[in-house]
């Protein structure tokens, strides 16, 4: 108990509540303008945090995430165009619905549901976490190394469009992983002489680059179209929101559930969660053939979903340092630079900063509903920033964010290089999430690979021969041969392979 | 720019047999069997892997190679994906000489330029976003942003 009073004492000060503010602020507006998303926000926020103490750095990524997501769905109802991907699934159910006149009740639904699914997700993270990392802290290194894997391969095979490209991408990830010194061996790998590519490749930089400037390539190529903003006064958007609360508790347990289990799951984030509950709304509803034309149903078990997804991506980033989606990717990051490396010991060893981090998630979302409110009100204005002034001073943004991580101009070759690859693997159907995962689990998984080799002496048997690492394993495996299994279980039945949700 | 399954896949292998080269001059882990090259390995067995399914399944279709996408077509936007890419490179060669104020306005104006902002209001952004920036990041996190001709006004 002292540790939650020492926790509130960590948050509830000036300077903390301040940097909270102001991020409230930045993720609100990096939300709602198209083209900026809640990743981009942290890798953007990232040089900035990287001066301060632990607890307001965490807090001020966890509450622009929050935000970002929330607020990219005001484009999205407003002028057809998600803010963020995650608002995406939705975009032209909510347009339907301001277009019918009914802007206040999606605005205010993405709003209340938002909050709802935070909230959600967030009582999840508090109660599985701690107790998910008692049982981790007997694992050893075989049961690290198949979780990993499992964390990898669910990445590849659950959520991505096309399996064998999400392994092109992950083994590409986990090579670049294997550059520089740092392998058990200790010995300069794929470094050709470069003293800098000693240390590996920096994963900020590297973020920043496949996030940021791989967006601002995408804008410096589009047929610039001004998109035309809903122009009617946004009245009062709580209005009718208690009615849909009590007449929709289903469909938002549905989809803060789901929600928060993708975001759990390695690989698939905010988004992924969204257009998997729109999916399963359609599929329970009592009124399927009122989808598309404007209807709440969807957009509300979608909107809690979304953000549901960012605090379960917490789970296994906090319990195991693997990251839930792409936020947390850079977020475990931000944890080893402050001393707080993710790991089960994490809450012993640092009880306090973490039930601080817990209560910036309640207060983040809890914060949503003024904040929300005020940018609800403030749409017309933050979406007519010029985004031609824009993207290039977050360019500038970005070099100076990169290079102020160790001072380095490599780092702007980095994100130079990330950027054109991030660019070139989207455009090719290259999904970029197991990658950014392969380079941060390389040295994980190449680390308890080794140690678990050496411990069996080479026996692969070995791997399984513990109780939770062999479940864990056959998983593993039940991952990888799904496809194949599922292929021949339809065939047997003579019927067709079941259509992936 | 499009490329073609057939294509990754045979850029793939090409990839797996250099990995494949480069680690079998990695030294033993004395009295280890497991050494520096064993991961690398088994990752560039993996991509040999991947690169002969991408072949096999590109090999069916009759898709070109490599395929320009439409912007590349257009100057103008072609131009802008060009620029982007130079402002960084510009950066990353004039920063130390010209110092972070003077190449980030210069970076931020040719920009703003072909974004098509209007002369007066895209110099008068590039000074005051390169400025406020540089206090950000110089004044108020400590950066070593570098001055470079303006090496003088350090000491202001």
């Amino acid at each position: 108990m002292a540790d939650v009073a020492t926790a509130f004492g960590l948050v509830f000060q000036p300077y903390v509540l301040s940097v909270i503010f102001l991020s409230a602020i930045f993720g609100l507006i990096v939300g709602a303008i198209p083209g900026l998303t809640a990743t981009m926000a942290t890798a953007l926020l990232v040089p900035v945090t990287f001066f301060m103490p632990p607890v307001p750095a965490i807090a001020s990524i966890v509450t622009a995430t929050a935000m970002a997501i929330f607020s990219g769905d005001i484009p999205g109802a407003l002028m057809r165009i998600p803010g963020t991907p995650a608002s995406a699934a939705y975009t032209d159910e909510s347009y339907a619905m301001t277009r019918k006149g009914q802007a206040e009740t999606v605005l205010g639904a993405d709003l209340v549901f938002s909050v709802i699914g935070g909230l959600f997700g967030t009582v999840v993270l508090v109660v599985s976490a701690p107790s998910l990392a008692e049982i981790a802290l007997k694992f050893s290194s075989f049961e690290y190394f198949w979780l990993v894997l499992l964390g990898l391969s669910s990445a590849v095979f659950i959520t991505t469009a096309d399996p064998l490209k999400g392994v092109v991408s992950l083994l590409m990830g986990l090579l670049i992983s294997a550059i520089g010194l740092d392998n058990p061996a200790a010995y300069p790998r794929f470094t050709f002489g470069s003293i800098e590519l000693l240390g590996s490749i920096g994963l900020i930089p590297m973020m920043i680059g496949m996030f940021a400037v791989s967006e601002i390539l995408r804008y410096a190529i589009e047929h610039q179209a001004e998109a035309q903003v809903f122009q009617k006064q946004i009245g009062n958007v709580f209005h009718g929101m208690w009615g849909l609360i009590k007449t929709h508790p289903l469909q938002t347990l549905r989809g803060s559930v789901l929600g928060t289990a993708i975001g759990a799951l390695p690989g698939a984030g905010a988004d992924i969660a969204a257009w998997m509950s729109y999916a399963m709304s359609k599929k329970f509803s009592k009124t399927p053939e009122k989808f598309g034309t404007g209807h709440i149903e969807g957009i509300i078990e979608a909107g809690a979903a979304n953000n549901s997804a960012l605090a379960g991506a917490w789970i296994p980033a906090l319990v195991f340092g693997i990251p839930g989606d792409s936020i947390t990717a850079i977020v475990i990051g931000v944890l080893y630079i402050k001393g707080m490396n993710p790991g089960p010991t994490i809450f012993i060893d640092n009880p306090a900063n973490i039930y601080a981090v817990f209560i910036v998630f309640f207060l983040a979302n809890l914060l949503m509903i003024p904040f929300g409110w005020a940018a609800i009100k403030a749409a017309k204005r933050i979406l007519d920033i010029p985004r031609n002034i824009l993207m290039p001073v977050i360019l500038l943004f970005c070099i100076v964010g990169a290079f102020a991580i160790n001072n380095t101009l490599f780092a702007v070759t980095i994100i130079l290089a990330f950027g054109l690859a991030g660019y070139f693997m989207e455009e090719n159907g290259y999904p970029v999430a197991p990658a950014i995962l392969g380079v941060i689990l390389g040295a994980m998984l190449e680390e308890n690979f080794i140690s678990s080799m050496i411990k069996s002496d080479g026996r692969l048997i070995g791997f399984f021969e513990r109780p939770i690492a062999a479940g864990l394993g056959i998983l593993t495996l039940v991952v990888w041969f799904w496809p194949l299994f599922a292929r021949l279980l339809a065939m047997r039945g003579g019927g067709r392979p079941g259509s992936q949700a | 720019m499009k490329i073609s399954d057939a294509a990754a896949g045979l850029l793939l292998l090409v990839l797996a047999a250099a990995i494949g080269y480069y680690i079998s001059g990695f030294p033993a882990m004395s009295g280890q069997n497991y050494g520096a090259a064993l991961f690398p390995g088994i990752i560039s067995a993996g991509l040999a892997g991947c690169g002969a399914l991408l072949l096999a399944r590109g090999a069916r279709s009759k898709a070109p190679a490599f395929e320009f996408a439409d912007w590349t077509r257009s100057g103008a936007l072609a131009g802008n994906f060009a620029l982007v890419c130079g402002a960084l490179v510009f950066y990353i060669v004039a920063a130390d000489t010209l110092g972070f104020l003077i190449t980030g306005t210069l970076l931020l104006i040719a920009l703003f330029l072909k974004l098509g902002v209007r002369q007066l209001p895209a110099v008068i952004v590039a000074v005051a976003s390169s400025v406020c920036i540089h206090l950000l990041f110089y004044k108020l996190l400590r950066v070593p942003l570098p001055w470079g001709l303006l090496e003088f006004m350090a000491k202001w």
